[in-house]
């Protein structure tokens, strides 16, 4: 993972004009660069935007794309919209909860390999229920299809 | 290039004419999201690899989504002379015998779904004609398109371009008759005449309420203040559809020549397109449309020396259902929290900044250049008596041929899910549709004669909200689908107002108590009360549509919730706590 310097958060906010208006696109470089937003990286956008800290906290955890704990290396994101519900998209959840470990509150494996997070509508309801493991797309999942699939990533 | 007239217009047809109908091979690979992730990039890679192992002289092109959902990975052959061949269910294993039919000119009869002999060209009269397909032998026993079931009561309008052509470039739009409506609009039109007709066309929004969208624009044009903006909402957060995304993937261009009329219309010099999160592939898209479309003068200053400027930016969300709200939208734009606030006063009065701006949703504005190109009558021709136009779905749940669609307004449910959806897989029985997601509700199997049209389906107690149609079977239960759509509105809601914060998840507790078997006598009464008191009190459509599903099934579905409190039993054998 890169390290937080305190010039490539003042890059991100330069990009940006040093614009309150611009704090949702800032988060979100932030977020891609460390795959969540660092505290001490929100400290500084609060100083240099002149927001305050509270309202960065209203704005980063009102988005469901912000995270404010450190992320796996491959994020699985488990379609949760209404066509995968029909379609017994929870059973893929309780499958990768059970496979990697994970509990109700426990959304990150332990080695930082895998973070698992159930999302709203990915657009493709037609082949339900659906996953995207960090860029890629997957369909018709199923409980015996998840082994497969992980297995592309590095799990044993 | 840069357009400035009739004559520049004509010369970047004819270049996208070239490319469309060339004179040799097109292959057509669909590639939106849902294709690509049934496997398209993959078939199309290989497409690629074999072309230039055995030698064929073709363009690989990557189109948007034809909406054939069912039989992706999709391939079109375009050859000079021979009808347009559409090929189904494509693997990278089937792309050596394929390509060897095209080199001989024949069809893979393995993987043909069916032939096009004529394709329409709405906005650029009339049709092109590949050739007579039945009068060749090769072609004869395929199926045209006008007789594909899956086709036949479908009308495109705001998808017309969808799937025909490449995203990605300019001129196959134009050829498809694109900006020309943009060119006559400013060349003759005064802006109070663009809205009467769009308000003569009975044009109304494509998500939500139905509001007419030439009155939105009326009153944002008669609003005090020098600066307006013209917005346009992608943000689908709806579960259970994914077609804006799908039209903002497959034809960008349709929708900005929308918003360009929209804007001239209103008076604003600035726009901006908002695209909730993990639309990467239409962000994309979209960016290069709208940067192809300033280089040639569709955007920038003076658009086609007619005096109007006007600038358009991408922004992209960062993700939340209430975002779909127009005053949620605007705070979100301004670097907020996406929390509603009351109405009046309507954003076409004070907006983003304070500003008058219009917010007008994807699909709205791809219908647009087709309304002005051929004008408000023939519009408003097609259509219900209230409910002008056609009308996307994203057709899905237990149905063979799941799909993306676009149907007149007026046809039936029965026809969306029989004739077009092909019923349902063998064994299984139709039990309820869900239309509208979680603003909307489920109507049983007796209603299937019911139109799609804003009042219709209102008063059933559903909704055309932004088009999801999801078929159910026997094997749902009514209370574990209301269970989770409360419980995607309660997780979904900002927290500003107390009925939707706390009313939304009182009902939500409640009807998971009755999924699991702890159902009190006297449940059904509460949520009936708890449903009309939420409607009256919530601040925005989020929270006052929220009970709508509920509502619906207590009409329906009575019985299956007395069942559940009464007997302690599921029929539908998905409530695990309860026997079947």
């Amino acid at each position: 993972m890169k390290s937080i310097t305190k010039s490539a958060i003042d890059a991100i906010l330069k990009k940006h004009g040093n614009a309150e208006e611009s704090l949702i696109a800032v988060l979100k470089d932030i977020q891609n660069q460390y795959g969540y937003l660092p505290q001490e990286a929100l400290r500084q956008v609060s100083e240099k935007l002149a927001v305050p800290l509270s309202k960065i906290f209203c704005v980063a955890t009102f988005y469901s794309t912000f995270s404010l704990e450190p992320r796996g290396k491959n994020v699985i994101s488990v379609c949760q919209g209404t066509a995968c519900h029909t379609k017994k998209g929870e059973e893929v959840v309780t499958s990768l909860t059970r496979t990697l470990k994970l509990g109700a509150d426990r959304k990150t494996t332990a080695d930082r390999a895998f973070t698992v997070e159930k999302v709203r509508c990915m657009g493709c309801c037609s082949i339900a229920p659906a996953v995207r493991v960090n860029q890629d797309q997957y369909g018709q999942v199923t409980q015996n299809s998840v082994a497969n699939i992980l297995s592309k990533y590095g799990k044993a | 290039m840069k357009v400035s007239g009739k004559k520049d217009l004509q010369k970047l047809q004819k270049e996208g004419m070239a490319t469309l109908f060339p004179d040799r091979t097109r292959i057509m690979v669909g590639m939106a999201t849902c294709c690509i992730a049934k496997g398209s990039a993959e078939v199309m890679s290989a497409l690629k690899d074999e072309i230039k192992k055995q030698g064929l002289k073709a363009d690989v092109v990557a189109v948007g989504c034809i909406g054939l959902c069912y039989q992706e990975p999709t391939i079109e052959v375009v050859q000079p002379g021979k009808p347009k061949i559409t090929y189904g269910e494509m693997t990278p294993g089937k792309i050596p015998s394929l390509v060897a039919c095209i080199k001989q000119g024949k069809v893979e009869k393995q993987s043909v779904l069916y032939r096009t002999d004529k394709e329409e060209l709405p906005l650029n009269e009339g049709r092109h004609i590949f050739s007579k397909g039945a009068s060749l032998k090769e072609f004869k026993g395929i199926q045209e398109y006008s007789e594909v079931p899956f086709f036949k009561k479908q009308r495109k309008v705001a998808l017309r371009n969808a799937g025909f052509i490449d995203p990605e470039n300019i001129s196959e739009y134009i050829a498809r008759g694109g900006y020309s409506s943009l060119m006559n609009t400013l060349a003759s039109m005064k802006p109070e005449a663009v809205i009467a007709e769009v308000t003569k066309a009975g044009l109304r929004g494509r998500s939500g309420g139905g509001f007419p969208t030439g009155v939105k624009w009326q009153a944002c044009r008669k609003a005090d203040g020098k600066i307006k903006y013209m917005l346009c909402n992608v943000s689908e957060g709806d579960p259970g559809i994914g077609m804006h995304k799908s039209l903002l993937e497959s034809d960008p261009h349709s929708v900005l020549e929308g918003m360009i009329i929209g804007a001239y219309a209103i008076g604003a010099k600035e726009g901006y397109i908002y695209i909730s999160s993990g639309q990467t592939l239409g962000v994309m898209r979209m960016e290069k449309a709208v940067a192809d479309a300033k280089a040639c003068g569709f955007l920038g200053k003076s658009i086609l020396k007619s005096g109007f400027d006007f600038t358009v930016k991408v922004k992209e969300g960062a993700g939340a259902y209430v975002c779909g709200e127009e005053t949620a939208l605007i705070r979100s734009f301004e670097g907020d929290w996406g929390e509603p606030r009351q109405r009046p006063p309507y954003p076409a009065v004070s907006g983003l900044w304070g500003k008058p701006t219009v917010i007008n949703n994807v699909e709205t504005l791809a219908n647009v250049p087709v309304i002005m190109g051929k004008g408000a009558k023939w519009f408003s021709s097609i259509g219900s008596e209230k409910s002008k136009g056609t009308k996307v779905f994203s057709v899905v749940g237990e149905v063979n041929r799941p799909g993306l669609i676009e149907v007149p307004m007026g046809t039936t449910l029965r026809e969306i899910i029989y004739d077009v959806g092909g019923g349902l897989p063998k064994g299984k029985t139709l039990k309820a549709v869900l239309a509208g997601g979680p603003a909307g509700g489920c109507v049983p199997k007796k209603l299937m004669n019911l139109p799609v049209d804003y009042e219709a389906l209102m008063q059933a107690g559903s909704a055309m909200s932004s088009g999801g149609i999801i078929v159910m079977d026997e094997g749902n239960c009514m209370v574990d689908m209301n269970k989770y759509l409360l419980s995607f509105s309660e997780e979904e809601s900002c927290g500003k107002c107390t009925p939707c914060r706390v009313g939304v998840r009182r009902m939500r507790e409640i009807i998971t108590d009755i999924s699991e078997g702890k159902g009190r006598e006297g449940d059904v009464e509460l949520l009936e009360k708890m449903a009309l008191l939420i409607k009256d009190g919530a601040l925005c459509n989020l929270g006052k549509t929220a009970p709508n599903p509920v509502l619906a099934t207590l009409r329906y579905f009575k019985d299956e919730y007395q069942a559940h409190i009464k007997k302690k039993k599921c029929s539908a054998a998905v409530c695990k706590s309860l026997k079947k």
